[in-house]
């Protein structure tokens, strides 16, 4: 419960990054240039740690947690509470990944919240670039509806969601409501923050010239928008598969994404399919983040002050 | 100093209020014909880039006439403002396309000016990666395109190291020779100003006022030895000592 709450406040206390600032995360999943052994070398550090932290897994669980369960109770006693608290790895992969049933099961956990959460930022895009651009376009759109795009990022998600769910019931489309809500203000402010990010003097000659307030648009404060605009959808990306997961772990009930099955293996303590589900949507959102990065210096490499040639 | 028939740009006792309450510029007249460069300075502060704006219609002014002949406006700023997702030819084609004139000729036109700031071979570089020289001849290029008649300068080169500017000064000053335009400079430097013009209108401290005029009376090219003559040195002594009673 707690983990899940932190999960969900956690990013939304940070709505505005400014572009630029994911760069140091770029340098790791984008290295710039080289030879393959180069690019090698830079994993590295990634997968030390990556060892490193499987390490003091194990040494947890066999050396420290075993023993001091097993004082009392017998030795299966024991085994089933360390089990509980903090399965071996190598146990995890071979009940969630390597039993086709239970693999089935998590994929299709996984396939429902690729949905969601795709289509539920593909709609917050479309809202929130939309919304950016009246905002722009005129001062007064912007002083009507910015104060509730505000409202509807600090509201608790967790609070509207019982509401969401007697309006709209529990389907697929209540769930999407979630994505929608959690993703777009990232894209809403980013979006703004980038179409006035356009210089002065920029605009200037553009009035020197009588350019039209289509032509300023198109020509000036639409591509000057574009890092920006990335570094909104890389946050919001990520959001929106904590809010498919959040959904589904709510909602309970209907098809099953990987927040239900969350539940379900708490319920059942099923501690190795509960990791293998955590893993699964850690990687979608890990995934979805990396894809946007992508396509973010794609678009903007080139030209863009900010990032890295 | 009464507006001449023949000047594409003359001031008339322009004096300029911001709605704030500040008084920037209070009758100003001077004109500027073709084939004149006509370089200011001033204390920081004394309304020498207002001059600039109310020149190119970008502010209005609020007492006086002026008027400018603005169909054809060159207009350098302090930065290069160029559009850093464009390559350096589609930067140079813009104010052609927001003229709305047709592909062909652009192409054309920028390729010419290109070629006039020695620009040649870098037509598919972004500004990102040029240098601040390299940057501003870009800007340069792009308002050559529109063969202007009047050429305003906002400090251009004061971002620049010394060689640099100096550089870029003479290559000003070839495309003046070569297209004639009427020169509106404005600059911080003593020596630049005088360099660079056919005449130096000195500036007071806000509200700004003209507050002298000297000719330069030599003929150009201009070179080094011109820097370094004995004359040269005798106008900017009587410049900079204008120029020191203006901050009094």
């Amino acid at each position: 419960m707690t983990d899940t709450q932190r999960a969900v406040d956690g990013p939304s206390s940070t709505p505005h990054l400014v572009p630029g600032e994911v760069t140091a995360t770029s340098a790791v999943f984008y290295p710039a240039g080289g030879t393959l052994g180069q690019k090698l070398r830079l994993l590295v550090g990634p997968l030390a740690v990556f060892g490193a932290v499987i390490g003091v897994w194990y040494l947890l669980s066999w050396r420290y947690l075993a023993p001091l369960l097993g004082r009392d109770g017998g030795a299966e006693a024991a085994e089933r509470l360390r089990n509980t608290l903090l399965p071996y790895p190598h146990d995890i992969v071979q009940e969630s990944f390597l039993n086709g049933e239970n693999l089935a099961e998590l994929v299709g956990g996984l396939w429902l919240d690729i949905k969601l959460s795709f289509l539920g930022l593909a709609i917050a895009a479309v809202i929130g670039i939309t919304g950016a651009v009246a905002m722009s376009q005129a001062k007064w759109i912007e002083r009507s509806f910015y104060p509730y795009a505000v409202f509807v990022q600090t509201v608790p998600i967790l609070a509207l969601v019982p509401l969401i769910g007697l309006f709209f019931g529990f389907g697929f489309g209540a769930r999407l409501l979630v994505v929608v809500i959690i993703s777009l203000f990232p894209i809403i402010t980013n979006t703004l923050f980038g179409l006035r990010s356009a210089e002065k003097g920029l605009h200037d000659i553009f009035t020197l010239h009588g350019a039209s307030r289509w032509t300023r648009f198109v020509k000036l404060q639409l591509p000057a928008s574009i890092p920006a605009m990335m570094t909104g959808f890389q946050i919001s990306a990520g959001l929106s598969v904590i809010g498919a997961i959040v959904g589904d772990f709510f909602f309970g009930r209907g098809e099953r994404g990987l927040g239900n099955l969350i539940q379900f293996y708490v319920n059942r303590l099923q501690p190795e399919q509960l990791w293998g589900a955590l893993a699964f949507s850690t990687l979608l959102g890990l995934f979805v983040f990396v894809m946007f990065g992508w396509l973010r210096t794609r678009l903007t490499a080139a030209w863009y002050e900010g990032s890295e040639t | 100093m009464n507006a001449s028939a023949g000047s594409t740009l003359v001031f008339d006792s322009v004096g300029m209020v911001y709605p704030d309450g500040t008084e920037a510029l209070k009758d100003i007249s001077f004109s500027v014909s073709p084939g004149e460069f006509v370089t200011v300075v001033g204390p920081s502060g004394c309304g020498k880039s207002t001059l600039l704006k109310l020149a190119s219609g970008l502010l209005t002014h609020t007492s006086g006439s002026l008027s400018v002949d603005r169909d054809r406006i060159g207009y350098v700023f302090q930065d290069a403002t160029l559009l850093p997702w464009r390559t350096v030819q589609k930067n140079v084609e813009l104010l052609a396309e927001l003229h709305e004139i047709d592909q062909a000729e652009r192409t054309r036109r920028a390729k010419e000016a290109i070629d006039l700031v020695d620009l040649t071979g870098f037509e598919n570089h972004h500004p990102k990666r040029l240098s601040g020289g390299m940057k501003m001849r870009v800007s340069l290029a792009r308002s050559l395109t529109l063969d202007p008649s009047v050429f305003l300068f906002d400090e251009p080169f004061g971002a620049l190291d010394e060689i640099t500017r100096e550089r870029l000064n003479d290559e000003v000053l070839e495309l003046f020779a070569l297209k004639q335009f009427a020169g509106l400079f404005i600059t911080h430097s003593i020596y630049e100003a005088i360099y660079m013009s056919t005449r130096v209108l000195v500036m007071s401290a806000r509200p700004g006022r003209v507050i002298a005029e000297f000719d330069v009376p030599f003929g150009f090219p201009r070179d080094e030895h011109f820097r370094f003559s004995p004359e040269f040195a005798e106008l900017s002594g009587q410049v900079s000592e204008a120029l020191r009673m203006s901050y009094a």
